[in-house]
């Protein structure tokens, strides 16, 4: 059995050869499904930019629209490009999978449940921020968290170009600590690069400056508002369920109350 | 006695004439006599009945909607959990409900070996309760499958091929089982059958012969002391209590909507139960080209699980693979035969002696240890860890007539003590 499972194993990694997942940390990130302003944001960034390769199939439009608090014409006039789509159909695209192999090594994942996925909306929000200059790579980035990923970064003149650089970060003593000269009382640096700044918390990225559209907050926000749309879009009916298990609990607990009433009357008469 | 009230008796007669209504509902309700000091750990078998009638609700709503086949059954879930009215709600209700049944079942088997239900007159009703077990894992694993997510896939061609580890005959059975030669769409139909056909009419026939066998015999108790011994002179038992309304609306209506509530918290609000309910890896649509990071089954079979891979050296000429086969079986099966390994003079654990006691106490952190590592990559020293407690496991079981037989045991009261 363990063979079968360590055969598993290998076949994994052999078919994940084209990318792999790096042990890189995962960023934080508060989700408010209530913000309808920051989902329709993230709805008009993910047709704009993603759904162009990304397909959300099981998602359809007019759900968004109800959801989100967007009216049907500006949802068809603004949301839909497609002009054989319908206000009822699913947000897919026309991208065939032939010409997604040909051009990408592999089809682009549905976004639908991507969150769900990944386990949580961490994963997404971090991968979509640390995507950095790669020459080798054929569109010409890498990224941290997803190492050769076959994603070109389609967001790139907004964010800017970030590069993988080497940087200098505080020598560790054998106790932990940072070590510092003994008079200045200054910090004792040493240059750093790749994992070794990984470790440290520190990150290996930099910005360069000005060649982006957007700030370094402005694009964090942009991506917020996009993974809040996608941590909607894996579950749009979470926060109805919340509201109603809300109910549920107060009619459990108030009928509790009686059957409790109702259950010792009858144990006084057992004993 | 009013004109109405006539008729209705009228009617009773004629009905009773024909169908014995009265009478069951006598035998079985309000002159079915329980013992009076059952406690927390007798909630469990009307918590299963609760639970299993909301899988058999759920699941009839689900079927409407769901599509068994390898193009539309991930798709047609997620139509379920977006455009069915409530259809989120059938389904959490529905994947909560598979890990209630196993916790309530778990619990209900515990009271078992805690307190002896199993002991003579009670072995049928021990043996049914087994193969109820052994039929919800089936029922479990089945519908495991139909999401056809990538997890279910995977989890389905694991243990599918554990028959091909029968030696012979062992490739062309796991071929019969899938219908092909991978588990594919007519995998998926077949299992569907099943599912939602075959083994919940066995289950309902299994759970009808394990009350109608336990009402022939009795309730145990804590205690283990037969109630039917101590008789009024009406011939009712004197630590007994009829069954309904005393034990249905004074003990086991406040424990069902208790159990609803914590139900209710888990479907409405953690309903993927951090990746240990639903698996992250079924979110994604079954993919035989990708493999999950780490395959493993759901909570409730782990420990089974990690006594199959405890297996890892081959013996006799045959390979590992089928020495786990044939210890994760022999796991499930040997409780069966509990009522014959237990020698013991005395039932509950109250009254037996410190070796049953620890054993028993041994066997339950064994057990969740088995459960842990189940959901762990494996590595050298948890394989070993994972042998050790799948020894302690059948040591349980096997070594009981010695320590059952040689242990001292406290004295049984005759009528169930007063607190």
């Amino acid at each position: 059995m363990r063979g079968l499972v360590l055969s598993f194993l290998l076949l994994s990694s052999h078919l994940y050869g084209a990318g792999s997942s790096s042990p890189y940390p995962l960023d934080d990130v508060f989700l408010d499904l209530t913000d309808k302003e920051s989902l329709q944001r993230g709805a008009r960034t993910f047709v704009n930019y993603c759904m162009g390769c990304h397909e959300m199939k099981y998602q359809r439009f007019q759900r968004v629209a109800e959801d989100l608090d967007i009216p049907e014409e500006a949802m068809m006039s603004n949301l839909v490009f497609d002009p054989t789509k319908k206000l009822g159909s699913h947000m897919s695209n026309s991208m065939s999978v032939s010409n997604a192999k040909q051009w990408f090594g592999n089809v682009p994942p549905d976004l639908t449940l991507y969150t769900k996925l990944k386990g949580g909306p961490e994963y997404f929000y971090t991968y979509m921020r640390v995507f950095y200059e790669d020459s080798t790579r054929p569109f010409g980035v890498n990224n941290l968290l997803y190492e050769n990923v076959g994603m070109p970064h389609p967001l790139v003149h907004l964010q800017g170009i970030q590069k993988k650089v080497c940087k200098d970060v505080p020598r560790i003593a054998k106790n932990g600590g940072e070590m510092r000269e003994a008079i200045t009382g200054r910090p004792l640096l040493e240059n750093k690069c790749g994992d070794e700044l990984v470790k440290r918390g520190v990150s290996p990225l930099e910005l360069v400056e000005n060649s982006g559209e957007l700030s370094k907050e402005g694009y964090d926000s942009l991506i917020y508002d996009l993974t809040n749309f996608l941590y909607y879009s894996g579950d749009p009916s979470r926060l109805e369920r919340q509201r109603i298990g809300g109910f549920v609990l107060l009619f459990l607990a108030f009928f509790y109350v009686f059957a409790w009433l109702l259950g010792r009357e009858y144990t006084k008469e057992i004993h | 006695m009013s004109g109405l009230q006539h008729s209705v008796k009228n009617m009773m007669n004629w009905i009773d004439a024909r169908l014995p209504v009265t009478e069951t509902y006598e035998k079985h309700m309000s002159k079915y006599y329980a013992p009076k000091n059952t406690n927390f750990w007798y909630l469990m078998g009307v918590l299963a009945t609760v639970v299993l009638v909301n899988q058999l609700l759920t699941g009839i709503w689900l079927t409407m909607s769901y599509i068994p086949t390898a193009e539309g059954a991930f798709a047609s879930i997620e139509y379920i959990m977006r455009d069915v009215n409530y259809g989120w709600m059938l389904r959490y209700m529905h994947s909560t409900g598979a890990s209630a049944f196993f916790l309530v079942v778990y619990l209900h088997m515990f009271r078992g070996l805690m307190y002896g239900s199993y002991q003579k007159p009670r072995e049928l009703i021990w043996i049914l309760g087994m193969l109820i077990f052994v039929a919800l894992m089936a029922e479990g694993f089945l519908g495991y499958l139909l999401p056809w997510g990538n997890m279910s896939f995977w989890a389905g061609q694991v243990i599918v091929s554990l028959a091909g580890a029968v030696p012979i005959v062992g490739d062309s059975l796991a071929t019969w089982v899938r219908g092909d030669f991978n588990i594919s769409g007519i995998t998926l139909n077949r299992f569907f059958a099943l599912h939602v056909v075959l083994v919940p009419m066995m289950l309902l026939v299994l759970v009808f012969l394990h009350i109608v066998a336990l009402h022939e015999v009795g309730s145990n108790n804590p205690d283990g002391i037969d109630i039917k011994k101590n008789l009024d002179d009406k011939g009712k038992p004197l630590d007994g209590i009829p069954f309904h309304p005393y034990l249905t609306l004074g003990h086991d209506l406040p424990a069902i909507v208790a159990f609803c509530f914590l139900f209710a918290i888990v479907m409405f609000y953690f309903p993927d139960g951090g990746g240990y309910l639903i698996e992250a890896p079924n979110y994604e649509r079954a993919n035989p080209l990708k493999t999950p990071d780490l395959i493993a089954p759901v909570w409730y079979y782990t420990p089974f699980y990690s006594m199959l891979r405890a297996a890892t050296f081959p013996f006799l000429g045959l390979d590992a693979k089928f020495w786990g086969l044939v210890v994760m079986g022999g796991a499930i099966v040997l409780p069966a035969v509990l009522p014959w390994l237990d020698r013991s003079k005395v039932k509950s654990i109250r009254y037996k002696g410190m070796a049953s006691k620890s054993f028993l106490a041994i066997f339950v952190i064994a057990f969740f240890v088995l459960g842990y590592l189940g959901v762990q990559h494996p590595t050298p020293l948890k394989t070993f860890l994972a042998q050790i407690c799948t020894a302690i496991y059948f040591a349980y079981f096997l070594l009981m007539p010695w320590y059952t037989s040689v242990e001292a045991t406290k004295p049984v009261p005759e009528r169930i003590p007063i607190k």
